[in-house]
C-alpha cells in the first residue's frame, strides 16, 4: 500500500524514465526513418509527465526523507517541462533542415529533465549528486551533438571537462558536510547545523557545494563554459539550455540552502550577494561587446541568474517567492527570443549574427514586433513581464535590508539596458537586409504564446504570483 | 458626480483601443496610411470630447478624488484611478495635445504612418495613465512604460543622430525612474500599501523621508529636467519629429513636475522643507545658466529645448516655495508651457517640413511671404517671454510672487531669467521672420495651410485666453493646492513638536 502511493508520488519521474527507454528501444528498433515521430512522442511524454505533475498536492516526503514533493518542488517541475518541452518542440525545424532528426535527441533530452526533477525533489546530498549527475550526463552529449561541426564538439567538450570540475567540487563540498554532520538528509543537517552554528569546516563544506551550484546556474566566476557552449552547440539545443537546466539547478539551489542549512543563512547569504553583483555586472558589460546573438544571449542569462539571485539573497519567503516568479517570467522571455533566433535562417542556413537582424521591422513586422517586446521585457522595462520579474525580486532585496545590492541591481539594469535597445535599434532603426526564410510553425506558435504572455502578463499577474507564494512558503 | 461607467478607465484605455484597431489591417499602402491617420484623429477626439465631459463634470469645491475606480489587480496593490484638482489639468492637456499632434504629422510623417500612429495612442494611454492612476506601483508602470513607444519615435522617425538621441533618453530616464521604484519598495514596506491616498495620509518618518524624496528626486529631476541632468532634452527635442517634440515638451516634462505635487511634497512634507533651497539652487542654476546656453544655439529647436529647461526652472521654484501662490504658480507655468512650447515646436515643424533644415541662419525675413506664420510665432514667443496678456505671464508672474514671500534673493536671481529670455526668444524670432527676405530658397516659401490653421488656432486662443482670464484653471486646483499646502503646515507642526517633545 505505501509502496504504490510512494510510486503515485513519483509518476512524473518514471514517467520520463519509462518513456526515455522507451524512445531509445523504439528508436534502436525503427533506425532512421521515424525520428520525427519520436520527437513528437517525446514532446507528448514531457506534456504528460507536466500534467501528472500539475495533478499532485500536498507534501510528501520519500524515501526516507531523501526525495520531496512539495509545492515548491511542483513549480518548479512544471517550469522545468515546460522549458524542456518547448525547446524540444522548437528544435523539430532545426533538426529537419539539417537533414533529419536523430532519435537520440528527445531520449537525452528526456533522460535530462529526469534529472532535473530528481534535483529539484532531492532532500538529501546523495539524491542531489545523482540527479545533477543524470542531468550533466545527458548535457554533455547533447552540447556536442553535432558531431561534424568542429564548435558543437569544442562545446561539448569544453561543457564536460568544466563540468567533471564543478562536480569534483560539489562532491567535496558534500563530504565536507558530511564530514562535519555525519549526515546526507537535508532535515538532519538542518537540526545538527542549528545546535552547532556555524563551524569552519561546515563553512568550508558550503561554499564547495555553492560552488558547484553556481557552475551550473552559471553564476560568476563559474560562468566561464556558458558563452562558449551557447554559441557552439546547435541552436536548438542552447535553447534547451537555457531554459530548462538553469531552472533546474537554481531550485536545487533553493532548496538546498534553505532546507539544510537555515540557521547559517547569513553565511551563506554573503555568498549569494556576491554571486548576484558579479553576474549582473558581468552579464550587463560583456554582453555590450558581443556580435553573435547566442553568446549575447550567454551573457544575458548570466546576468539574469544574477537578479534572480538577488531574491535567493534577501532569504526570505518573499525571496523565494521573488525567485520563482522570475525564473517562470524568464522561461518565456528566453523560449520566445529563442524562437526568434531560430528563425533567422536564410538560403537554408542559420545566421547568429546580431548584424542581419537590421531593418525586421520592415521585412517581416510582427516578428520585429514581439522579438522587440521580449528584449524590452528582458530589460525590465514595464508594462511588460519582465518589470515584474524584476519588481518582485528587489521587493524581497529591500525587505531584507539589502539596499546596496539593490542600487547596484537597479543601475546595472541600465546598462542591461543599453545591449537589449541595440538590437532593437537594428530591427527598427537601420535600413532592411535580406529577408529571412518564412517561420516555420512550430517558432511562430511558440514566439506568439511567449510574446501575448510577456505583453499581456499585467492584465492578470495575480495568478502566477499566488502560486509563486504558495510554492516559496512550503519551503518555510 | 459620478458615472455608472468607468469614464477615467474609457479615457485612458480608448487610445490603445484605437491602436488595436490600426494595427489589425495588415496593408501597407496610402490608403491604409490614411485609414491609420484618421483612425487615429477620431480616436484622440473623441478622447479629448470624453475628457471634457469629465472637466464638465468634475466638482472643483472638494480636494477629494474623484471618478474614483478600483478593482483587485495584484493583491494589495489594486488597479486605482481618480483625479483631483491637481492631475485633472494634465489630463485634459494630455487630450487636447494630441490630436493636435496627429493633425501636426499628417502630411510630414509619409514612412511607416500605421506604426507611427500607434506609438503615439499607445503613448496616451501611458501618459493618461501616469495622471489618472492613484497607486504608486500603476503610476510607475505607466510612467516608465512611455519609455517604450517614445524611444521609437525619437529613433524611428526622428533626424540624422536619432539613436544617440533615443538612447541617451532611454538611458537616462531609466535610471532615474530605477531609483524611484527601489522607493516605491521601501514604501511599500513601510506603509504596507502602495495606495496613493493611504500614502498620503501616512506620514513617514523623518531619517526615511530623505532618502525616499532622493529617490523620487532622481527620477522626476531627470524627467522635468533639472539642471545638471538636463542634456538628454536638447538632443532628444532637436532628433524627434515635431510631434515627438511637442509631447516631450508639453507632456512628458510635466511628469516631473506633476511628480513632485502628488509624491515628494505631500508624502515627505518635511524631506521637502529641508531640500527646497537645494531645489531653488538647481532651478536658478537652471534659470540663469541654460537661458545664457539657448542665446548660443543655432538650431531652432535647440533653442527652444533650452527655453522649456530654464521654465521648467520657474515650475520647481514655484512647487517649492509651499505658498498658494508658487504652487498654482508652478501649476499654470507647467500648463502654459505645455501649450506654448508645444505651439513653438510646431512652428518650427512648419518651417522644416517646407525647408528640411532647422538652422536659424538658413531663414530671415518670412514675414514676407509668411504673414499668418509670422502672427502665431510672434504671439507664442511673446508667451514663452512672459508677456502680460498671454498665459505664459500668470505662470512666472505667480511664481515669482510665491518665491519673494519665501526668498528674495532666489526670486530676484530667477527674474533675471525672464530678461534673458527675452533676449534669446526675441533674438530667434527676428532672425528668422524680420529682416529682408533675400535667401534664394525662400523665395517661393508658402503660409501656412488650412491645415497648420486648424493646428495652431487653438493655441494661440487658448494662450491669450488663459493670459486675461486664468481662472478655469486656477479654480480647478485651488482646493487641492489649498489641502496640499494644509496638509504640509500640519506635517511640519507635528514634526516640530514632537522634536521639542523630546527635548530634556
Amino acid at each position: 500500500m505505501l509502496q504504490s502511493l510512494q510510486l503515485a508520488v513519483m509518476a512524473p519521474e518514471l514517467t520520463l524514465a519509462i518513456g526515455a527507454m522507451v524512445l531509445l528501444m523504439l528508436g534502436v528498433a525503427t533506425r532512421k526513418e521515424h525520428g520525427e515521430l519520436l520527437l513528437w512522442l517525446g514532446v507528448l511524454i514531457l506534456v504528460a509527465a507536466g500534467v501528472l505533475v500539475a495533478t499532485g498536492h500536498g507534501t510528501t516526503p520519500l524515501f526516507g526523507g531523501s526525495f520531496i514533493v512539495d509545492p515548491f518542488a511542483r513549480a518548479m517541475k512544471l517550469l522545468t517541462l515546460t522549458g524542456a518541452a518547448v525547446a524540444l518542440l522548437m528544435s523539430y525545424d532545426y533538426w529537419r533542415e539539417q537533414g533529419r532528426i536523430k532519435f537520440e535527441f528527445p531520449v537525452l533530452v528526456l533522460l535530462a529533465t529526469t534529472g532535473m526533477l530528481m534535483m529539484i525533489s532531492a532532500h538529501d546530498l546523495i539524491a542531489l549528486y545523482v540527479g545533477l549527475e543524470l542531468q550533466s550526463l545527458a548535457l554533455y552529449v547533447v552540447a556536442a551533438f553535432d558531431r561534424d561541426s568542429a564548435r558543437s564538439s569544442e562545446a561539448g567538450l569544453k561543457y564536460f571537462v568544466l563540468g567533471a570540475l564543478s562536480s569534483g567540487m560539489l562532491l567535496y563540498g558534500a563530504s565536507l558536510v558530511y564530514g562535519f554532520t555525519g549526515a546526507t538528509e537535508f532535515g538532519h543537517i538542518a537540526a545538527i547545523v542549528h545546535d552547532s552554528g556555524a563551524t569552519l569546516g561546515l563553512i568550508f563544506g558550503l561554499v564547495f557545494l555553492m560552488a558547484g551550484f553556481a557552475f551550473k546556474i552559471s553564476a560568476v566566476p563559474f560562468h566561464m563554459w556558458t558563452p562558449d557552449v551557447y554559441e557552439g552547440a546547435p541552436t536548438p539545443v542552447t535553447a534547451f539550455f537555457a531554459a530548462a537546466p538553469k531552472l533546474a539547478a537554481m531550485a536545487l539551489t533553493v532548496r538546498t540552502l534553505f532546507a539544510a542549512f537555515p540557521a547559517i543563512a547569513p553565511e551563506w547569504q554573503q555568498i549569494v550577494t556576491f554571486l548576484a553583483i558579479a553576474s549582473m555586472a558581468l552579464g550587463a558589460f560583456a554582453a555590450i561587446g558581443q556580435k553573435n546573438i547566442k553568446r549575447l544571449m550567454a551573457y544575458s542569462s548570466i546576468s539574469h541568474m544574477g537578479y534572480a539571485l538577488v531574491g535567493l539573497a534577501a532569504g526570505s519567503a518573499e525571496g523565494v517567492q521573488g525567485v520563482i516568479i522570475y525564473l517562470a517570467i524568464y522561461l518565456a522571455m528566453t523560449l520566445g527570443t529563442f524562437a526568434c533566433i531560430l528563425a533567422m535562417r536564410r538560403s537554408g542556413r542559420m545566421v547568429e549574427d546580431i548584424d542581419q537582424l537590421a531593418g525586421l521591422s520592415r521585412t517581416s513586422p510582427l516578428m520585429a514586433f514581439m522579438l522587440a517586446m521580449l528584449l524590452f521585457s528582458l530589460a525590465g522595462i514595464p508594462p511588460l513581464a519582465g518589470f515584474f520579474a524584476k519588481f518582485y525580486v528587489f521587493l524581497a532585496a529591500i525587505h531584507a535590508g539589502l539596499y546596496g545590492l539593490a542600487v547596484t541591481g537597479v543601475l546595472l539594469s541600465v546598462v542591461g539596458a543599453y545591449y537589449y535597445l541595440r538590437i532593437v535599434k537594428l530591427m527598427y532603426f537601420d535600413a532592411p537586409a535580406e529577408r529571412f526564410e518564412p517561420m516555420p510553425g512550430t517558432l511562430a506558435a511558440v514566439l506568439g504564446v511567449t510574446g501575448a504572455f510577456t505583453l499581456l502578463f499585467f492584465v492578470a499577474p495575480a495568478p502566477l504570483v499566488t502560486i509563486a507564494d504558495t510554492a516559496a512558503r512550503s519551503l518555510f | 458626480m459620478s458615472y455608472s461607467w468607468p469614464i477615467l478607465s474609457a479615457i485612458t484605455f480608448l487610445p490603445l483601443f484605437g491602436a488595436l484597431l490600426i494595427g489589425l489591417r495588415r496593408a501597407e499602402d496610402e490608403s491604409a496610411f490614411n485609414n491609420a491617420r484618421f483612425i487615429a484623429l477620431w480616436t484622440t477626439l473623441v478622447t479629448f470630447a470624453i475628457s471634457l465631459l469629465l472637466w464638465r463634470d468634475f466638482d472643483p469645491t472638494t480636494a477629494q478624488f474623484q471618478f474614483v475606480e478600483r478593482r483587485a489587480w495584484l493583491g494589495s496593490i489594486t488597479f486605482h484611478m481618480g483625479v483631483d484638482g491637481i492631475s485633472m489639468p494634465f489630463v485634459l492637456l494630455t487630450t487636447f495635445l494630441m490630436p493636435i499632434c496627429i493633425l501636426a504629422s499628417w502630411t510630414s510623417i509619409t514612412e511607416r504612418v500605421k506604426e507611427y500612429m500607434i506609438a503615439f495612442l499607445v503613448l496616451e494611454t501611458l501618459m493618461l495613465g501616469v495622471f489618472t492612476s492613484l497607486d504608486l506601483v500603476l503610476f510607475y508602470l505607466f510612467f516608465e512604460g512611455g519609455l517604450i513607444p517614445m524611444f521609437l519615435i525619437i529613433g524611428v522617425w526622428g533626424g540624422p543622430r536619432r539613436v544617440y538621441a533615443s538612447f541617451k533618453f532611454f538611458l537616462y530616464t531609466l535610471a532615474g525612474s530605477l531609483l524611484m521604484l527601489l522607493a516605491i519598495m521601501a514604501i511599500y514596506w513601510q506603509a504596507g500599501t502602495t495606495d496613493i491616498p493611504a500614502l498620503l495620509n501616512y506620514g513617514f518618518p523623518a531619517s526615511m523621508q530623505t532618502w525616499l524624496w532622493f529617490g523620487f528626486l532622481a527620477s522626476f529631476a531627470v524627467k522635468l529636467p533639472m539642471w545638471p541632468v538636463h542634456t538628454w532634452l536638447p538632443d532628444a527635442h532637436v532628433e524627434a519629429p515635431t510631434a515627438g517634440s511637442v509631447i516631450l515638451a508639453g507632456i512628458l516634462l510635466k511628469m516631473g513636475g506633476y511628480g513632485f505635487l502628488r509624491f515628494s511634497i505631500p508624502m515627505f512634507p518635511l524631506a521637502s522643507a529641508e531640500f527646497a533651497p537645494l531645489i531653488f539652487a538647481l532651478s536658478v542654476i537652471a534659470i540663469i545658466y541654460t537661458s545664457l546656453v539657448a542665446l548660443a544655439q543655432e538650431d531652432v529647436k535647440k533653442l527652444i529645448a533650452y527655453s522649456s529647461v530654464a521654465q521648467m526652472g520657474f515650475v520647481t521654484i514655484g512647487v517649492f516655495t509651499l505658498t498658494m501662490q508658487g504652487l498654482q504658480g508652478g501649476i499654470f507655468q507647467m500648463l502654459s508651457h505645455g501649450i506654448v512650447s508645444a505651439a513653438l515646436f510646431l512652428c518650427v515643424g512648419v518651417i522644416y517640413d517646407r525647408m528640411h533644415t532647422r538652422e536659424i541662419k538658413a531663414y530671415g525675413g518670412l514675414a514676407d511671404r509668411m504673414p499668418l506664420y509670422a502672427f502665431c510665432f510672434m504671439v507664442f514667443t511673446l508667451a514663452n517671454i512672459g508677456l502680460p496678456g498671454t498665459s505664459g505671464f500668470v505662470g512666472e508672474f505667480l511664481s515669482l510672487l510665491g518665491a519673494f514671500r519665501i526668498n528674495t534673493s532666489v526670486a530676484s536671481l530667477a527674474t533675471t531669467g525672464i530678461i534673458l529670455s527675452a533676449a534669446y526668444a526675441l533674438y530667434l524670432y527676428g532672425r528668422i521672420i524680420f529682416g529682408r527676405l533675400e535667401k534664394p530658397s525662400l523665395r517661393l516659401i508658402q503660409d501656412i495651410s488650412w491645415r497648420e490653421v486648424v493646428v495652431m488656432t487653438p493655441l494661440v486662443a487658448l494662450t491669450l485666453l488663459f493670459g486675461f482670464y486664468p481662472a478655469p484653471i486656477l479654480d480647478a486646483s485651488a482646493v487641492s493646492v489649498d489641502a496640499l499646502i494644509k496638509n504640509y503646515h500640519a506635517a511640519l507642526v507635528a514634526a516640530e513638536q514632537a522634536r521639542l517633545a523630546l527635548l530634556p
